[in-house]
């Protein structure tokens, strides 16, 4: 048979040739899901399953033939067909950066895939659930593999509107329903920037296709900075960074499932898959474009840690965690080809780390009857010991503790930070104190202490359906960081597609004073959590709090902030504008009418009815225009 | 003397106007009418003398026909009013307004 | 070489109508739809035999009408016609499945036979209107619209519809009557032509749309005349489209008819309004159109931002639904009048994927009426409980209407506003700044469909809704085909574009706007 991808002019052969599949099948699962209606409930989370699961299967073997290539030579293009005629052609570009990200989605997301089997088992609707998961998951591979903008944009979008969907899943209930909009709505803030960034891009580039940006020079010039400053607000939608992180948390009411695999592991990073990908706008280390970079990524690392530390719901402090670690990522990429590899080896390793934690927190809901304040946990350690394990590592390989995954990444990230800019990396470094704490602070309120279930709590474990996933998501929390790491294995990989030099390997310095330092804070930091949450008795009402407390407990003031500064001032706007245009426009337009109406009511007072007036105004008429004619002289 | 026809002239159709505005009865109001009717005759057939073709002849002809044919119509319509209304007035027959 | 293609697809909704008229009520319905998909079947033969790239005007039929005037019946179409008709004959089959029962409603005053004529009457005029390359054809079919538009409003609509359906008339005809008079005046500067031997070049002047572009390459038009033409033309496609601030009568008119006419209103007689502005004001009228840009840039980009501010604040579906038109209907203008041959690609492309979105909005808005008889958003709630295939079309159809990546709208949308962003024909940026200010419409798009599906859709099923029947078959019918066609056309518009670009190319010629395809196509010849 011949292969149709050839057919269609591609340059790659092979497997990655067919990598169109990694976004077909699950497209196609979706479809068949949501078409196929009730009648596919049965087997319907079984085919979502299998769809994700042959993506990864595509991605594997895609990722074999790119082992086989010579570096220089894994960059390969795979053309699908003309999108818009002279402007945009529709392909896939198959490299180092774009299939790490494939096999994390498609590896990642089949494991949660499994997991939802059990997770969501109680709920009727699950097979639309797995329909927006297949979803989801073609979307996100497009946007990871597309090889220019528009596709990126389609599959952008595309993962908006699946989260949208997901974190809406239980639209019956309103706070889910309106959790769900404003994660669209401020994520179609960052479109805005991302869309203007392509339009500027086009005209001055005259090519939206990665190849094509490839080829172009791009030195820096305001013009440049403007697309960088413009993608990076693209980024800070999708990415919860400041100052568009306001949705993040409230995306916490889609299934759990759903914050595993979207809002921590994969889409959440597609900002940071974008500033890495249009490197060459934040170039070079120093520019605008990438300080505003580092920049977001300190402010926002530090603004979800402090959020962190004060949520009692298990799900937005995780969220609080998720949204400083990619603010983390976000500083790394603020730093060149070194930052890069360490920011997606970060995404990589925060991926399943966090992936593992949010299951286990969803395992832990699912024993205390959808229960999310911690404060009613405790104890559950013996309960569950699986999960607990789990979730104890995913929680030492996010605090950085030596040797785990986190510990390479984010020490990398930070070790490249205070290289480059002091303050932003320092910065970073207490922002890991304040993750050893807000972690730990979790860890002790939901395993260990006194029991302060609720009456009809029974916790257990889950099954093994559920479990499963959580033990391969820990392994690779524990040993995926040194894997990438050490000998700079994931920089060299990467650095024929984000540009950096082959044959180096970036430092990894564990005693300098930078490490022990970060070691020595988030010590410390773990230590108070202790005495605070550990040793103390936790209230199971929350306490009053100080004024930092009450500051985090409300994200900063950052929904409050937006209402007043743009919720209310738009309902203001609105209102005024419909009572402008029933008023003032339509107003002005019936009000004519009504004059016009108005003043044909009281001209036709004339018609009297007395036949002799009438005579006597012919008379009149006749006798003004024999004057007339008179006057004019014509008679 | 085709000055002191047209005065004339001039004389009959201010009569007969005068007598449409002011007077009430259909009949006097038809009758004027009529008068403003030949008044314009005789200026046609004055102007038809005066430049010695027959043009303004025919018309007066065309008027008369005219004038017959709305005695005709409009002495019928005041019978017919009168009938109902039991008046002759026009200041009575004012209901075709606003 | 006149092709009797165009005459057929006027002629056989006309015999339509007349049949259904004298047929007995029974068959009415189906002898309707029958003769809708006859036209939409010749429509696509027509289609396929169309050449891009060949003769511009093509299918081109003439016959003399009033030769002391110089008029002729004149048809013809290029590709922006053509996917306008196309857009005409898919959507009209749709609309009539979808009105199946509009007119039996217990208030309408008049037959359902009547209504379904009156369907197919307005398809032959929709058709015409199109297909006239003679400029006093298209006002002839312009104004010849509104009839039975008006009565499929003022007799079949909601509660306030005789005030919307005298409004919509009054509107359109105060418009119309100023293209006339541009028309006329037009007419007689085309008496006043003389060729290079000294003869007048029309003895009778000449209304023919393709004659007068061929000799605008001699002629000039004094530019005072030729400015109050232009205004004359434009302000009556301005009232059509509608542009902020002409567009009041467009949501009485669209909240008031039943669901069906409303899709035809928006969808396709809406869409004159914009067709006029590229066809007749830009190449009848190019150098005024170019000092006139600023002023339309300017309306077009506060239409788009105000109808969709206005849009957020709307308690009424179908209100709401009129709103995001106007500020899609700014695209469209913006489009045309940024005179870059991306930007008005993508208007014409919009004026398409417009109809079949806002269709599907419309069509979806009018089921849910239909069930709970009340348009106000409030009166909803948790529908996608009880009906999900429902509330499943409406969403993707408000999808759809926020330009989501991957749906039709959003390859228009994208290309007005990037051919718009990157225009060089008054300087390089002079439009960015429009193009920037309209990219905001992105997030208010977002703001107002997902407000109006949280409201209808999500949260607790009120109890209004609660017996709430799902899509039956023949609604299915409906909804199928746009679905097909809004996703088909988001990943695969290449065909729609190849029929319509080297249209906007000889537009973009005639205008004489310097533009790289343009100077391509020069080079190639």
């Amino acid at each position: 048979m011949e292969n149709p991808a050839q057919i269609l002019g591609n340059t790659a052969g092979g497997v990655i040739g067919f990598s169109w599949l990694m976004i077909a099948l699950p497209l196609v699962g979706a479809a068949i899901l949501l078409i196929g209606g009730r009648r596919t409930n049965k087997w319907g989370h079984l085919l979502g399953v299998a769809m994700s699961l042959g993506a990864f299967v595509v991605a594997v073997l895609a990722l074999v033939q790119l082992l086989g290539l010579d570096p220089e030579q894994r960059r390969q293009a795979v053309h699908l067909y003309e999108f818009i005629p002279g402007m945009v052609d529709m392909g896939l570009l198959v490299d180092q950066l774009s299939i790490s990200f494939a096999l994390l989605i498609t590896g990642v997301g089949s494991l949660i895939h499994i997991y939802s089997i059990g997770y969501m088992s109680h709920d009727p609707e699950r097979r639309r659930f797995f329909a927006y998961l297949n979803l989801f998951v073609a979307a996100m591979l497009l946007l990871v593999l597309a090889d220019n903008y528009v596709g990126l944009f389609i599959g952008w979008e595309g993962v908006g509107l699946a989260s949208y969907l997901l974190i809406g899943f239980w639209y019956f209930k309103p706070s889910a329903a309106v959790a769900a909009k404003k994660a669209f709505i401020v994520n179609r803030v960052g479109d805005f920037g991302l869309l203007v960034g392509m339009f500027v891009m086009w005209t001055t580039f005259g090519t939206l296709s990665f190849a094509g940006l490839g080829d172009a020079t791009i030195e820096q010039n305001g013009t440049v900075t403007a697309i960088g400053l413009l993608l990076l607000l693209g980024a800070c939608g999708k990415s919860a960074q400041l100052p568009l992180q306001s949705w993040l948390l409230d995306a916490m009411e889609g299934p759990t499932p759903v914050s595993a695999l979207i809002h921590a592991a994969t889409m959440v990073t597609a900002g940071v898959y974008l500033v890495v990908r249009s490197g060459a706008f934040f170039f070079p280390l120093g520019s605008t474009a990438a300080l505003v970079a580092g920049i977001v990524g300190t402010a926002t690392l530090l603004a979800g840690a402090i959020i962190g530390c004060a949520k009692d719901d298990i799900k937005k402090g995780l969220a609080g965690s998720t949204m400083s670690q990619i603010g983390y990522m976000m500083l790394g990429a603020a730093f060149g080809p070194v930052g890069y590899a360490f920011a997606i080896g970060h995404l990589i390793t925060h991926g399943f780390f966090k992936a593992d934690m949010f299951l286990g927190a969803g395992s832990v809901m699912h024993a205390m009857n959808d229960e999310v304040d911690m404060r009613k946990y405790g104890g559950l350690f013996s309960k569950m010991k699986v999960t607990a394990i789990t979730f104890i590592i995913g929680y030492l390989a996010i605090i950085g503790f030596p040797l785990l995954s986190g510990y390479f990444t984010k020490d990398g990230i930070i070790e490249t930070a205070i290289e480059h800019n002091p303050v932003m990396g320092w910065l970073a470094v207490a922002g890991a104190g304040l993750t050893g704490f807000y972690m730990s602070r979790m860890i002790f309120m939901t395993f260990f202490g006194k029991a302060r279930w609720d009456k009809d709590a029974h916790p257990h474990e889950s099954p093994a359906v559920m479990t499963v996933p959580l033990i391969i998501l820990s392994i690779g929390a524990i040993g995926l960081g040194a894997f990438l790491v050490l000998g700079g294995r994931l920089y060299q990989w990467l650095a024929p597609a984000v540009g950096g030099a082959r044959d180096f390997v970036p430092a990894f310095h564990p005693f300098s004073v930078p490490g022990l330092s970060t070691l020595a804070l988030v010590a410390v930091g773990v230590v108070i959590a202790w005495f605070k949450y550990g040793k103390a008795e936790v209230p199971v009402t929350a306490p009053r709090g100080s004024f930092l407390t009450t500051f985090a407990r409300r994200d900063l003031y950052g929904d409050a902030l937006n209402e007043s500064l743009f919720m209310r001032p738009g309902q203001w706007l609105t209102r005024l504008a419909v009572f402008f245009d029933n008023r003032g426009i339509d107003g002005l337009v019936n009000g004519l009418a009504a004059t016009i109406g108005g003043s044909s009511g009281r001209l036709r007072r004339v018609q009297t009815g007395f036949a002799r007036t009438y005579a006597l105004s012919i008379l009149f008429g006749a006798a003004l225009l024999t004057g007339a004619l008179l006057l004019v002289g014509n008679l | 003397m085709t000055t002191e026809y047209l005065v004339l002239s001039a004389i009959l159709f201010v009569i007969g106007a005068v007598g449409v505005l002011i007077r009430r009865n259909a009949i006097v109001v038809f009758m004027c009418v009529e008068l403003m009717l030949n008044a314009c005759n005789l200026a046609f057939v004055t102007f038809a003398r005066q430049w010695g073709n027959l043009d303004g002849q025919i018309i007066a002809f065309f008027v008369m026909v005219v004038a017959a044919a709305e005695v005709v119509i409009g002495l019928a319509i005041i019978v017919t009013i009168f009938r109902t209304r039991r008046s002759a007035s026009v200041d009575d027959a004012n209901l075709l307004k606003y | 070489m006149t092709s009797l293609w165009l005459p057929l697809l006027i002629a056989v909704p006309v015999v339509g109508a007349v049949v259904v008229g004298v047929a007995p009520k029974s068959a009415a319905k189906w002898l309707t739809l029958a003769t809708s998909l006859v036209v939409l079947a010749l429509t696509l033969v027509m289609a396929f035999q169309f050449k891009p790239g060949g003769e511009r005007f093509q299918f081109v039929f003439e016959a003399d009408w009033i030769p002391a005037f110089g008029v002729k019946f004149g048809l013809g179409v290029d590709g922006i016609a053509l996917v306008l008709i196309g857009l005409t004959a898919v959507l009209t089959p749709i609309v009539i499945a979808a009105s199946w029962h509009d007119a039996d409603a217990p208030h309408a005053k008049y037959s359902v036979k009547t209504y379904f004529a009156l369907m197919l009457a307005l398809l032959a005029m929709m058709v015409g209107v199109f297909a006239a390359t003679d400029i006093f054809l298209f006002y002839v079919f312009f104004e010849a619209m509104l009839i039975p538009m008006y009565f499929m409003i003022g007799s079949y609509g909601g509660a306030q519809r005789s005030y919307a359906a005298i409004k919509f008339l009054l509107y359109s005809l105060f418009g119309g009557l100023l293209m006339l008079v541009a028309v006329i005046g037009l007419y007689v500067v085309t008496t006043s032509w003389v060729g290079g031997d000294g003869q007048p070049l029309f003895a009778n002047g000449t209304f023919m749309f393709p004659d007068i572009i061929e000799a605008l390459k001699t002629q000039t038009i004094d530019s005072g005349t030729a400015k109050w033409l232009f205004a004359g033309f434009f302000i009556a496609f301005a009232i059509k489209a509608p542009l902020v601030p002409f567009h009041t009568w467009l949501p009485d008119a669209a909240a008031q008819a039943p669901a069906g006419a409303a899709v035809l209103l928006v969808g396709v007689l809406d869409k004159v309004g914009t067709y006029g502005m590229l066809r007749f004001c830009l190449e009848l009228f190019p150098e005024a159109s170019k000092w006139a840009t600023p002023l339309v840039i300017v309306l077009s980009v506060v239409g788009i931002i105000y109808g969709a501010i206005v849009a957020i604040g709307q308690t009424d579906m179908k209100r709401l639904i009129a709103y995001t038109s106007i500020s899609h209907f700014g695209f469209i203008a913006m489009g045309v009048f940024a005179m870059s041959q991306t930007a008005q690609e993508g208007a014409t492309l919009y004026m398409v994927n417009h109809g079949f979105a806002t269709g599907m909005l419309f069509l979806a808005a009018g089921f849910l009426i239909a069930r709970r008889g009340s348009p106000y958003i409030a009166d909803y709630g948790g529908v996608q409980k009880v009906a999900p295939l429902l509330a499943g079309a409406f969403f993707i159809a408000g999808l759809a209407g926020l330009s989501l990546p991957g749906l039709s709208s959003f390859v228009s949308e994208f290309m007005v506003m990037i051919g718009t962003y990157s225009s060089t024909a008054f300087g390089s940026g002079a439009l960015a700044v429009a193009a920037i200010v309209s990219a905001l419409a992105v997030i208010l798009a977002a703001v107002y469909i997902l407000w109006m599906v949280q409201r209808t859709l999500h949260g607790p099923t009120a109890e209004s809704v609660s017996g709430m029947k799902d899509l039956s078959k023949r609604e299915l019918w409906v909804v199928a085909p746009l679905l097909a066609l809004i996703i088909g056309f988001g990943f695969f518009p290449k065909p729609l574009l190849d029929i319509i670009r080297p249209a906007v190319t000889d537009t973009l010629v005639n205008v004489k706007v310097d533009n790289p395809a343009v100077a391509e196509k020069g080079a190639g010849e």
